[in-house]
């Protein structure tokens, strides 16, 4: 026993249709580390959430958590699983018919019988734990884009996960915003000695933060390391996406036909 | 035309498979009541006041055409029994379904639709949470219950509405309207009714909690959907509605 692996991504390939997204990806995550999955949008770093969540399966390769193969799990494993698993969506994904006390005990009240005066006090002090105690009784709907954020964060961690998953956590927040989640994500993997996963694009904010870092492109990973490493990688790729060039081995163009000839002659744009 | 064949066929055995997830679901959604509850009350207690409405306006009409017929006859008398008979085995059921489809179907497809839309039902799935069990069953079960009582408001309201034109404004006697229905109305009649009203129940919720899960996840598709919940629900109603009343007459 080496290291202590909570995910184990070996080998993966996956494709919808004709397109393929992974073609041999190897990810892994240390126990009580943040590792960040970085690539350009369209990389498949949201699809690799869904693999390592088991709402999908790889073509070939395996996708183990906790040890045991994802892929292989039935529904009922899968759900066992998943309550040691938090998930952050892009959106929040709030319930829109509760308020924001009552998404922050939905997952207590359906997995539990907590006797309502002690779900009370958990739900408030994770509420509190992120800032929006005062927000309880506040509709989703009246809710910021950061502060429904949050209040997902604190849907996450109510069942005190073992894992935290963030999809794209700063996409769309105000610099203050993204400052406190930046924070926060920090914070919770500290205090509560959880390991995290996070999505994003954004590098200034994820290379604060991240333990260990991947970068997708093409199916593959082209660089792992820290955050200090990745920027003081030669390769093109890496430099392009690190640096925010627009041309370079990622192409400005989407595969297209000759411009002349298109521009020229009668060709259907197909 | 044989493709639009083969695609019907295959939306009729989806929607069967659909059916057959959504009726395991219900055995632990049952152990919920106070879900279920409030969806009876979303898809029911909110839909009252368009179907008394219409029970009354129906109703009203069935005693004017009713007594127009008959006077032919010179049996304005069983006015009562005509358009209680007709309102019991037929237009409640019916018009309730038609309506109810309109009304509660409809809100039904495009809250799971939106649901869909805004990852809320991934969301449930990431928390080990069966949306199936949690969002869809309760919904169904709700719209099954909710629709025999509808049908029975319906019938209620549009037998005083046929009342109310056939002896307020028309003339026939008060006792003969009561005395030949009670005589002429029998409980296999009224049964009748509620097995209709049970079946469409069962139509129309599944087809609108079937239409808003699988429905695209976008404002268009949302609205696609919503449409087809209205269009095949009442034409699945109108058939299913000959094939009983032909089962039930042969009986």
């Amino acid at each position: 026993m080496t290291r202590d692996l909570v995910v184990d991504v070996r080998n993966v390939h996956y494709g919808v249709g004709s397109r393929k997204i992974f073609d041999g990806v190897d990810i892994t995550v240390e126990r009580g580390s943040i590792t960040a999955v970085m690539g350009p949008s369209g990389t498949g770093k949201t699809t690799l959430l869904r693999l390592i969540t088991g709402q999908v399966a790889p073509a070939s390769g395996t996708v183990q958590v906790f040890g045991d193969d994802v892929a292989a799990m039935r529904q009922r494993a899968l759900f066992a699983l998943r309550r040691r698993m938090g998930m952050l969506f892009q959106n929040g994904a709030l319930l829109t018919d509760l308020n924001v006390f009552e998404n922050v005990a939905f997952p207590v009240r359906e997995h539990t019988r907590l006797p309502e005066p002690l779900l009370r006090r958990l739900v408030l002090m994770k509420l509190h734990a992120v800032g929006l105690r005062g927000a309880a009784l506040l509709m989703p709907q009246e809710l910021s884009g950061g502060m429904a954020r949050r209040v997902a964060l604190a849907r996450a961690i109510v069942m005190d996960p073992e894992i935290l998953i963030y999809d794209e956590p700063f996409v769309g927040l105000d610099p203050i915003s993204m400052g406190v989640v930046c924070r926060l994500i920090r914070q919770l993997n500290d205090a509560l000695g959880i390991t995290s996963i996070v999505v994003s694009h954004d590098v200034q904010e994820v290379s604060s933060i991240a333990d260990r870092s991947y970068l997708l492109a093409g199916g593959k990973v082209i660089a792992a390391g820290s955050s200090e490493e990745l920027r003081a990688t030669p390769e093109p790729a890496v430099r392009q996406f690190m640096e925010g060039n627009a041309d370079g081995p990622v192409p400005f163009h989407y595969p297209a036909g000759d411009y002349r000839a298109q521009l020229l002659g009668s060709e259907d744009l197909t | 035309m044989n493709g639009a064949f083969a695609a019907s066929l295959a939306r009729f055995g989806s929607v069967a498979l659909f059916l057959l997830r959504v009726l395991r679901a219900c055995g632990p959604a049952l152990a919920r009541p106070r879900l279920i509850a409030h969806q009876v009350y979303n898809c029911g207690a909110r839909s009252l006041i368009i179907i008394m409405l219409c029970g009354l306006f129906v109703g009203m009409v069935l005693g004017l055409q009713g007594y127009d017929l008959l006077a032919r006859f010179g049996s304005e008398s069983a006015l009562g029994v005509a358009a209680t008979l007709g309102l019991l085995k037929e237009l409640g059921p019916v018009v309730t379904a038609l309506l109810f489809a309109g009304r509660a179907g409809t809100a039904l497809t495009s809250e799971i639709g939106l649901m869909r839309a805004t990852d809320q039902l991934t969301a449930m799935q990431m928390m080990a949470v069966d949306p199936m069990r949690r969002v869809i069953a309760p919904r169904f079960i709700g719209g099954l219950i909710a629709m025999p009582l509808l049908a029975a408001v319906f019938n209620v309201i549009g037998i005083f509405g046929a009342q109310l034109v056939g002896v307020t404004l028309l003339g026939v006697d008060q006792g003969t309207f009561w005395s030949q229905m009670q005589n002429a109305v029998e409980l296999s009649d009224v049964n009748e009714g509620i097995v209709k009203s049970l079946a469409f129940g069962v139509i129309c919720s599944l087809l609108a909690v079937y239409e808003g899960y699988n429905a695209v996840p976008t404002a268009e598709g949302v609205g696609l959907a919503t449409t087809r919940t209205v269009v095949a629900s009442s034409v699945m109603t109108l058939v299913i509605d000959y094939m009983l009343t032909a089962a039930f007459l042969k009986a």
